[in-house]
């Protein structure tokens, strides 16, 4: 026996390659979207597997330092350093912000999160793809390749501009901006100057209170100004267990003695994945069933139309002696071919479109498998439309007029 | 002379009937039709329109049920009040050639696996189908066509296509509804001509359906359908030269 829905496909292979291409481009789409969500999870796993840390310590009763915003004093590091376990313990700062490229006034703002490290310690990033880390207390920067920025390029970051000396990849924050990486004092200075005008007012207020601005006491108002314009703030510090230690343990002590939260890599993860991209991966949802749906609607017609098409030939097959069965079965193959000429055209153009995305997309083998049992499922649904049509058909109709 | 070639091969029809619905509204479209086709032997089914033909042609293709009477298909009884078999699509692929008004081809397939479709529907290996297909394209004179598809081909070139394809399986029934009706006059002699000399080449028993004034003096006899009950007649029987 011959393959009927082969040699059918065969005859009208240019209406199967276009309806397969549209299908193909739509599926594409949904690989894209299952991606998208893969890439923020895999980044909010390579943003805590690369900063190097198994203990976020942050202000208590907040889920800092990445999905709300968390302030500690930053001498509490050292605190935490003299506490059993802990091997080392580094302040951070974050700050999502505008970066200027090429310094100064001129260039393009990038949307970055600017992070503040201690040279050598956890929070630094774990490996560059280009230059040095941060060596100088001022003024250098390393930032995440998605930013654009190139080595040995100037950029700004509020009043001041920086070099950037070194260049890594895998640093986004959980919103997807790219990170840029300063020292813990270039940080705390850009998360908590103000700026001139506010300094200037500020510094008049003070200057007018008569309880701060006192005749007799000489110095007292440039102190107060002096410390009024730093800032002792950082808004997490990573810990480093020492080797043998359990993390859950050391975090418990961290907890109960230091009125401070402290979550592990794996509390970290959960409210990354869980609590922070939770939404988008909603959204992504209603994507794929509103995709699933549309791609349904396209294959269930146009089988439903090419069935209609054929059925004269539908009638004298039956009369002919075709079963029943093997006309369902050709319209089956028919639709499952269009779904695999699709699954085909869609994962070559989601793998040529990912890398142009400006956020990582990560397409995993066992995304596309599942994608192609649902298209083939898909198919083979729409596909029950024309298959009772056909086997409606009275072969009686192949005669008379 | 033709009631010699009379055996219980080939179409034997007797007290045939077929009633359309129930109560007021039913139709009788068959009342008593009464036919003998030997096998080798083609003759013509003429009557106007309304008077039953392709009911009678359904009835025989068993694709719609008669309601009484007896059918015999080369000498198997195929209806006596009831089916005598369950499975009327094997029946039809089997002991059953259909030609038809229009080719109605399969446009996926080339011509080879037109004809060669059937036999492979009764489990014939491909190879063996093909074959007899292309010796039945031979025998009609378009195997030199085996290899293209039905859109390519003159509608002349189709009908003989869709002749070879009824001779696939060789049943001893071939049945043809109007098959010259949208041919000229020299095609249409054409296809009676193939069609008498498939019947005498395969033995084959065939019923033409038609009003096509061109072709029914080509008949040796001829059964007239009137308001549902058939008559015999004499035909011509002219020689048809090519
Ligand atoms: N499916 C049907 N239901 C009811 N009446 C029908 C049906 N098919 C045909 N008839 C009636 O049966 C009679 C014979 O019709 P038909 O066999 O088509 O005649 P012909 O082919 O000679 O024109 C007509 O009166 C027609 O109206
Ligand atoms: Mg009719």
């Amino acid at each position: 026996m011959i393959s009927l829905a082969g040699r059918d496909i065969l005859h009208s292979w240019s209406k199967f390659v276009f309806t397969g291409i549209g299908l193909g481009l739509l599926i594409g789409v949904t690989l894209s979207m299952a991606g998208v969500y893969r890439g923020m999870v895999d980044d909010a796993k390579a943003l805590l597997d690369n900063s190097g840390a198994d203990l976020w310590v942050v202000q208590k009763d907040t889920l800092g330092p990445y999905a709300e915003s968390s302030s500690l004093r930053d001498d509490i590091y050292r605190d935490l350093l003299g506490l059993p376990g802990v091997a080392r313990a580094a302040n951070v700062t974050y700050l999502s912000m505008q970066v200027r490229q090429g310094g100064s006034d001129k260039g393009a703002d990038v949307r970055a999160m600017v992070v503040g490290v201690v040279p050598g310690q956890p929070g630094e990033p774990g490996y560059l793809v280009a230059g040095r880390q941060i060596t100088h207390d001022h003024y250098e920067a390393v930032a995440d390749v998605k930013t654009g920025f190139a080595l040995g390029e100037v950029i700004r970051i509020r009043r001041h501009d920086y070099t950037v000396v070194g260049l890594t990849r895998r640093m986004v924050s959980s919103g997807g901006d790219p990170m840029v990486f300063v020292s813990l004092k270039d940080g705390q200075e850009a998360q908590f100057l103000k700026d001139n005008e506010a300094i200037l007012s500020d510094r008049a207020r003070t200057a007018a209170n008569p309880s701060l601005n006192r005749p007799g006491v000489p110095g007292l108002l440039d102190a107060i100004q002096a410390s009024q314009a730093s800032n002792h703030n950082v808004n997490a510090v990573l810990v480093r267990v020492a080797t043998g230690d359990d993390p859950e343990t050391v975090a418990r002590e961290i907890r109960r003695w230091k009125h401070l939260q402290a979550y592990t890599r794996a509390q970290m993860e959960e409210i990354l994945v869980s609590k922070l991209i939770q939404t988008s991966a909603k959204q992504i949802a209603m994507f794929l069933v509103i995709l699933a749906i549309v791609s349904a609607a396209i294959v269930a017609f146009i089988i439903y139309t090419m069935t209609l098409g054929k059925i004269r030939e539908i009638a004298v097959l039956k009369l002919i002696g075709t079963r029943d069965r093997s006309i369902a079965g050709m319209i089956l193959q028919q639709a499952l071919g269009l779904g695999f000429i699709g699954f085909a055209v869609g994962k070559i153009a989601a793998t040529l479109w990912v890398p142009i995305f400006p956020k990582y997309v990560l397409l995993t083998p066992e995304d596309s498998l599942r994608g192609f049992v649902a298209v083939m499922l898909i198919c083979a649904i729409a596909s029950t439309l024309a298959i009772h049509a056909a086997i409606k058909v009275d072969p009686a109709t192949a005669i008379g007029g | 002379m033709a009631e010699a070639n009379l055996t219980d091969d080939g179409i034997h029809i007797e007290g045939l009937r077929k009633r359309y619905g129930a109560g007021d509204t039913a139709v009788d479209a068959l009342k008593d039709v009464n036919m003998r086709v030997a096998p080798g032997e083609v003759i013509g089914l003429v009557g106007p329109s309304g008077s039953g033909k392709t009911t009678l042609l359904k009835c025989l293709g068993a694709v719609i049920e008669p309601s009484a009477g007896r059918m015999t298909l080369g000498g198997e009884v195929i209806y006596d009040g009831a089916w005598k078999t369950k499975d009327l699509r094997a029946l039809r692929r089997d002991r059953i050639g259909f030609v038809f008004q229009a080719p109605y081809l399969i446009p996926f397939l080339d011509v080879t696996d037109n004809v060669a479709l059937l036999p492979m529907l009764s489990g014939c290996p491909n190879a063996e189908a093909r074959q007899r297909a292309l010796e039945l394209l031979g025998a009609l004179d378009v195997a030199h066509r085996a290899g293209a598809q039905p859109s390519q081909l003159s509608g002349g070139e189709q009908q003989r296509v869709s002749i070879a394809r009824a001779l696939a399986n060789q049943p001893p029934v071939i049945l043809a509804d109007e098959p010259t009706a949208p041919l000229d006059s020299e095609r249409a002699l054409a296809v009676m001509r193939i069609l008498n000399q498939m019947a005498s080449q395969y033995r084959t028993a065939i019923i033409v359906v038609t009003h096509d004034e061109k072709i029914i003096p080509t008949f040796k006899r001829i059964y007239h359908i009137r308001d549902g009950k058939t008559y015999e007649e004499a035909g011509e029987g002219r020689a048809i030269d090519g």
